[in-house]
């Protein structure tokens, strides 16, 4: 029980440190501030999650797993409205999305949103 | 009255996981903090159904079940994306009808897009939420709108 739970863990550890690895690429690949945004939030969902799942397993039953759970709690809200701010933020003060976009209606109306 | 005394447990059951020490003394300071806490938040007229929404106690965990399968597949889809580069991404700017009939529905709403990677709400007014899509797919996913018509079943 101890080794498959050992096991589990790891597993989740790893694939956690796989997530935030490939979130962290994404960040220095993506091409602009918004699309870069969705990279970060790989690190912040399934990056953190499973790295803090596997701990919680480590962990086992007692305090430091309910606090282990408030911080994924925790992290969770603080880095949505995070990014949601950022990005609001961004578009107010006048950064375009780069779209490639067939139907150019939804691009157009950007526009002219975006202006003031 | 009945959010005082859930933001009074709630509060407790934090002070509690937090303290990990349970002598009368230290108990006792907990009474006080968060009996304070409690006071100060009514005066401040900040204790009611949108600060403790008790109504969704028993709607919101299969809400996020459901989220965190969504979460897990969206996750997936983005990074490869990452792994593929940056020509397998094709962005774009939406807009989506929140239905919701509360300011919290719309909240709930706005947010999952946000958590969910490959969509991110970049403006709300009124209720329309302009979003930021990855891909076509993850667009066209939202535009499906299962995550609004649940969002509004976690509501009523």
């Amino acid at each position: 029980m101890e080794l498959l739970l050992d096991i589990v863990s790891w597993i989740l550890l790893i694939s956690g440190s796989f997530f935030t690895l490939t979130g962290a690429l994404g960040l220095l690949r993506f091409p602009d501030f918004f699309t870069r945004t969705h990279a970060s939030s790989i690190t912040d969902t399934l990056g953190a999650g499973l790295i803090l799942t596997g701990l919680m397993l480590q962990a086992g039953w007692g305090i430091v797993l309910a606090k282990l759970l408030l911080i994924l709690l925790f992290s969770l809200l603080a880095s949505t409205t995070a990014c949601h701010a950022m990005a609001k933020a961004a578009l107010r003060s006048g950064l375009k999305p780069h779209t490639v976009n067939d139907n150019d209606n939804s691009n157009s109306e950007e526009e002219t949103s975006s202006k003031p | 009255m009945k959010h005082a005394l859930a933001l009074s447990v709630l509060l407790s059951a934090f002070w509690l996981i937090n303290s990990g020490h349970y002598t009368s003394l230290l108990l006792f300071f907990m009474v006080v903090s968060v009996l304070f806490v409690a006071v100060l938040c009514h005066r401040m007229d900040v204790v009611d159904g949108e600060s403790q929404p008790l109504a969704l106690t028993f709607t919101i965990p299969m809400y996020w079940l459901w989220l965190i399968k969504e979460v897990t597949v969206a996750n997936i889809a983005v990074a490869r994306c990452v792994w593929k580069g940056a020509d397998s991404i094709s962005p774009s700017v939406i807009k989506v009808k929140a239905n919701q009939k509360t300011d919290l529905g719309i909240v709930i709403y706005a947010n999952s897009i946000t958590l969910t990677p490959g969509t991110v709400s970049i403006d709300l007014e009124d209720n329309e939420i302009t979003v930021h899509a990855l891909t076509r797919e993850t667009a066209e996913d939202l535009l499906t709108g299962e995550m609004d018509r649940r969002v509004c079943k976690v509501e009523a």
